[in-house]
């Protein structure tokens, strides 16, 4: 649905989005992640349609963005940072101007109206002045304005931000239940959205992708990925480290705690792998004493994402 | 086409809507009455005239719309752009010049809703003696285009800026400027030097392409000569916003 060819876009000297390159489909829900000052948004922006690119393509549904911009624009639903909305209407006459301008009319007007207001729960301010509203009544506006044709691609730039943490859990649910059958790309700085929503996620940063991919597959390229943590009490931490080392493929072992008896450690293997074969091993290496805890890491994307984005800063 | 006509129509109801759930629109069109009734009256001698016409009201209409039109005009792109709406109707299915023309058509309604209010003056010297309607009803008309072209160019002005101040002075001095350009303490100035200058100078102001209409006089130069202003603003606009964007 969304492709984007070599998109760049210089503001003046300095390069905001450098040679992005990547696509959506139906059904996908894809996370942009990446520092402040990125090229999130800028991407974004240039994505809907907002700011030509110095150079490269985004085509939307087929439509290329500048040439058959309408026509591309039909297809979008955008939720810009900050989430603007006219502060001198109601919240009913914002959404019924976003649908008219959408060229829906009548009673296909009044439906899609309410589709969209149940589905951000607007309800108790339907009549409120936008101006009124507080900072997540207002985001929740703009973004059942941004769903109110029910378009099959939806840019949605940090969706989340200043909602609550219930109104963070209802719009990560809404963005998954709508990704199955929608290609969606959201912007967002908070990691553990890209679990809760995500099928794919990209990171960027200083307007390169740095990493594209499953957020299993993000969380494999962190150096925790693999490692075994086990917590085993009645032995000491060298002991314990003598042991770990002797068991196939062990690169490195640390002990991170020791405490009342009880050994905190974790063993990295050579080669990650996930089937479970070097936990098993520790786990034999270290019968005969108490084992209480002991689990195979996943890694973690925070990890990750720091690892790559501070890397490449200080280049 | 249609649909960019249903576009424009939809961009100028969401305008005007917004004009008066604010009190932009209340404050604008009391003071304008109050300010119109004043100087008809009390400076511009309606009643020491002696003549059934509303001489002594259109002839202050360049210096009332040199202020309030600017005050309408200033938020038309600079609130958008502050606020961040702009992209929001950008990234809609509508062109920038629809964007642009039904923001503009909403205002200049705006601004001939409250040039219709002053109809009780129309009734008033209908009342006192036999006017010539006519020569009125030009007036009304050269009115209306003389606002637009005000409009027009506050709307450029707003295009420039976030900032509704900086917007609002820009209009105003670039307005004074056509207004002066026919004023004949400036004309008889520059008529010391040349008078084909006075004449290039003078037919860039309102001043010299309302007072066909005043007299009744329909000059289709004067009609062009405001449309062109309107169009020119309107373009510069468009060309501006879409710098903007470029970044």
């Amino acid at each position: 649905m969304i492709k984007v060819e070599q998109l760049k876009k210089l503001f003046g000297p300095k390069r905001a989005v450098d040679g992005v390159s990547f696509a959506v489909e139906q059904g996908e829900v894809l996370g942009f992640l990446g520092p402040n000052g990125a090229g999130k948004s800028t991407t974004m922006r240039m994505i809907t349609g907002f700011i030509p690119p110095t150079e490269g393509r985004v085509t939307v549904g087929g439509h290329d963005m500048w040439e058959q911009p309408i026509a591309a624009k039909r297809l979008i639903g955008y939720l810009p940072e900050n989430a603007p909305a006219y502060t001198d209407m109601t919240v009913q006459g914002f959404l019924n101007f976003a649908a008219e301008i959408r060229g829906l009319r009548g009673d296909a007007r009044k439906t899609a109206v309410n589709r969209a207001v149940e589905m951000c729960f607007l309800e108790s301010v339907l009549h409120q002045s936008v101006e009124t509203l507080s900072k997540g009544y207002r985001h929740r506006t703009c973004f059942a304005q941004s769903i109110i044709h029910d378009p099959p691609v939806l840019v949605l730039d940090e969706p989340t931000d200043g909602l609550d943490p219930n109104q963070k859990h209802e719009v990560r649910t809404l963005i998954r239940t709508m990704g199955k059958k929608k290609a969606i790309i959201f912007s967002t700085h908070i990691l553990e959205e890209v679990d809760a929503a995500c099928s794919r996620a990209i990171i960027i940063d200083r307007g390169r992708i740095v990493a594209n991919g499953t957020p299993a597959e993000l969380r494999a390229q962190s150096e925790l990925a693999g490692a075994v943590t086990l917590k085993v009490s009645g032995v000491a931490g060298n002991e314990l480290t003598a042991r770990l080392y002797q068991v196939n493929g062990t690169k490195k072992v640390t002990v991170l705690e020791e405490k009342d008896g009880r050994v905190l450690a974790r063993a990295f293997p050579k080669t990650p792998e996930s089937n479970g074969a070097y936990a098993r091993a520790i786990g034999e290496a270290v019968q005969g004493w108490r084992i209480e805890e002991l689990h195979l890491e996943e890694g973690r994307l925070d990890e990750v994402f720091r690892n790559i984005t501070l890397s490449d800063t200080q280049k | 086409m249609s649909s960019a006509f249903a576009n424009v129509k939809t961009i100028a109801k969401r305008e005007l809507a917004g004009y008066f759930s604010s009190p932009v629109a209340y404050v604008f069109i009391v003071i304008f009455l109050l300010l119109s009734g004043f100087f008809t009256f009390m400076v511009g001698g309606f009643f020491e005239r002696g003549e059934a016409s509303l001489v002594s009201f259109f002839m202050w209409h360049p210096w009332f719309y040199l202020f309030l039109v600017p005050a309408v005009g200033m938020r038309l792109w600079a609130e958008e752009r502050r606020v961040g709406t702009l992209e929001l109707l950008l990234t809609m299915p509508v062109t920038a010049w629809q964007a642009i023309v039904g923001k503009f058509v909403a205002s200049w309604l705006f601004l001939g809703l409250a040039l219709g209010l002053t109809f009780p003056l129309v009734i008033t010297v209908n009342y006192l003696g036999s006017p010539d309607n006519g020569v009125i009803l030009a007036g009304y008309l050269g009115s209306l285009l003389m606002a637009g072209s005000y409009l027009a160019i506050s709307c450029l002005t707003s295009a420039l800026t976030r900032n509704q101040v900086v917007s609002f002075i820009i209009a105003v001095v670039l307005c004074l400027f056509l207004i002066l350009a026919g004023f004949p303490p400036v004309t008889n100035l520059l008529a010391r030097w040349s008078v084909t200058l006075v004449e290039l100078v003078a037919s860039f102001s309102f001043i010299t392409h309302f007072e066909g209409f005043q007299k009744g006089v329909l000059d289709s130069r004067d009609v062009i000569f405001f449309l062109s202003v309107i169009g020119f603003s309107l373009f510069t606009t468009g060309v501006i916003l879409r710098g903007h964007r470029a970044g």
